[in-house]
């Protein structure tokens, strides 16, 4: 498998000019073809530190480039653009406008841990992915990706009562995200489910939704896991100066009080 | 718990006939036929399933990416009272999730400080025994079967053979991946393969099934993000799918609820969405080899599957 590697020309900085004249020398149209330079000015030197004080991002200092996750990579396999091995490159250089150009599509990591499996250095590129999708939405860069909406109302179940149940999940993550619930494969598939089924699962089924499936005694864990969540929470903002205020600061939205009033 | 029976959970010579069992919620939700099916085939190998008490979430693939140390004290609280509560040395969960996260939290509590100290302090809080590394071994329903009744058991217990079944074996990523968290993979002879995982296809075609070269059986079905980016997810269980049937078979014999409901679900939407259709069926391991060891496609939740199996079922004899 060939190892991907990123373009460094864009093509918006191939530049033809239809009519010119050079030295009394007609060089329209693609004699005429130059390639604009970058030049990159704004480094972000904390960017790293940041990011490897995210969890998940601890050994980013490791990667000495061989590409490995990248080539591993089952997104970059759907889609090129997604390129571990260059993020790194770019958060370990500093060059933060150059990663906020791929900062919508990096919180698609699938963590099938490919990467990880692959990776020399163990600098856990899976972990990495997630730290960066975490820095990105906590310095407002991004809003909440789909898949964060997801891990919080997912959690949120979890600390209130120990477990899930995935009607309740699949509900809340649609209004999370305002999407209906009404999906066409979603219907087709509940369509398919409903029709070999016995009487009994379908009333268990039913009952679930009324009787949340919950771990007994679990206050005090719950307790003690939203004490954990604030104090990491606090920990993360400090090393991110998000304690100052400025616009897109924002921290989880793990909705402990009010999942732990229900 | 002193050392004499942290030496027993790791004594590969000890009786897996009677094993802690952790469903997991997706075992009680999406992958109730998992959790039939795994009852019944303890059943009709007669091996016994303690079910862990009051057993929580084990942080499935969410919580991590609020906070790993969670996930890890989550998993170790289900292993505490397996372990602590109930005596056991060995809990076997079905799920790779589960499995996954409990093997990640043991090697993390073996050899991270920080998982140590959150694990202890939150389980303090929470007025419970903390897990102490080595206490239990944590095993999948493949590695169950494998050590109790192996190909061997199969063979000489078999009521119905498979031989009408051409099976692509699919074991997902979380049974292999991160490789250092399962040090007891990659041993040689007799021990199974983080590359090329077999102890699905071993039992399998111990029971008669045709096993077809399936070169996807670790890939990523995109269970992460099935809701979350469903069109990655389609385009992934598509690619399966796909070369699943390109290989030859008529099945996938799944060893996940994530992966059995992703396949299952992206399936139809492949179909609705972007007019891709494919007739292989979703079938899991323990619901052929239930059905192998004399199980009626019933007492194996066959019904429960939204990939409709029951015609190539009577077709090749087995319902």
């Amino acid at each position: 498998m060939p190892i991907h590697e990123q373009n460094l020309i864009r093509p918006e900085n191939i530049v033809t000019n239809e009519n010119l004249e050079i030295d009394g020398i007609d060089v329209s149209g693609h004699w005429s073809t130059f390639i604009e330079s970058r030049v990159v000015t704004d480094y972000n030197e904390a960017m790293e530190d940041e990011i490897a004080a995210l969890p998940g991002g601890e050994y980013i200092h490791r990667c000495w480039q061989c590409g490995s996750c990248t080539n591993a990579c089952t997104v970059n396999a759907v889609n090129e653009d997604f390129n571990p091995r260059f993020w790194i490159y770019l958060i370990r250089m500093g060059m933060e406008s150059e990663l906020l150009r791929d900062k919508d599509i990096i919180w698609q990591c699938v963590s099938c841990n490919k990467c990880t499996y692959a990776c020399p250095r163990d600098v856990n590129p899976e972990g990495v992915m997630k730290a960066t999708a975490h820095w990105l939405e906590k310095k407002g860069h991004t809003p909440k990706s789909p898949s964060m909406h997801f891990d919080e109302e997912f959690s949120s179940q979890v600390i209130a009562t120990g477990k899930i149940e995935e009607g309740r999940i699949i509900r809340g993550f649609f209004k999370r995200t305002g999407q209906p619930l009404i999906q066409d494969w979603l219907l087709e598939m509940v369509k398919r489910l409903l029709r070999g089924l016995p009487a009994k699962m379908l009333i268990h089924m039913g009952l679930a939704n009324f009787v949340r499936p919950r771990t007994r005694n679990w206050d005090r864990a719950r307790r003690a896991i939203e004490e954990y969540v604030e104090e990491k929470e606090a920990q993360h903002a400090e090393a991110l100066g998000l304690n100052k205020p400025g616009p897109g600061n924002r921290g989880l939205d793990v909705d402990l009080p009010k999942q732990a009033a229900e | 718990m002193n050392d004499m029976s942290k030496k027993k959970a790791k004594d590969k010579n000890k009786d897996y006939g009677t094993v802690a069992y952790y469903p997991g919620c997706a075992l009680e939700g999406t992958g109730r036929a998992y959790d039939t099916s795994t009852r019944a085939l303890a059943k009709q190998l007669g091996l016994k399933l303690d079910e862990v008490d009051n057993w929580n979430c084990c942080g499935a693939m969410e919580v991590k990416n609020i906070d790993p140390q969670i996930q890890t004290y989550l998993s170790s609280r289900v292993m505490s009272i397996a372990a602590n509560e109930m005596g056991h040395q060995t809990v076997m969960a079905p799920c790779n999730g589960c499995y996954h996260n409990l093997k990640k939290a043991e090697y993390d509590l073996e050899n991270n400080d920080e998982s140590v100290e959150v694990t202890n302090r939150l389980s303090e809080k929470a007025g419970h025994q903390a897990y102490e590394a080595g206490q239990i071994e944590t095993i999948h329903a493949l590695d169950w079967i494998k050590q109790t009744i192996g190909e061997e058991g199969i063979k000489s217990r078999l009521k119905k053979s498979l031989k009408g079944l051409k099976i692509a074996n699919y074991y997902g990523c979380m049974y292999t991946r991160p490789r250092h968290i399962f040090p007891e993979k990659d041993q040689g002879p007799g021990s199974e393969s983080t590359s090329q995982p077999h102890f699905m296809d071993d039992l399998l075609e111990a029971a008669g099934a045709q096993i077809v070269d399936y070169p996807l059986k670790t890939a990523c079905c995109g269970g992460a993000h099935t809701l979350s980016d469903s069109d990655t997810s389609t385009k992934l269980v598509v690619n399966l799918l796909q070369a699943a049937e390109a290989s030859g078979a008529n099945v996938i014999a799944t060893e996940c609820p994530t992966c059995h409901s992703g396949l299952e679900m992206h399936q139809i939407r492949a179909e609705k969405r972007y007019g891709i259709k494919t007739d292989v069926k979703v079938i899991y391991f323990t619901q052929l080899l239930g059905l192998a060891m004399g199980a009626s496609h019933r007492e194996v939740g066959i019904q429960e599957n939204i990939s409709d199996s029951l015609n190539l079922l009577q077709e090749a004899g087995l319902a």
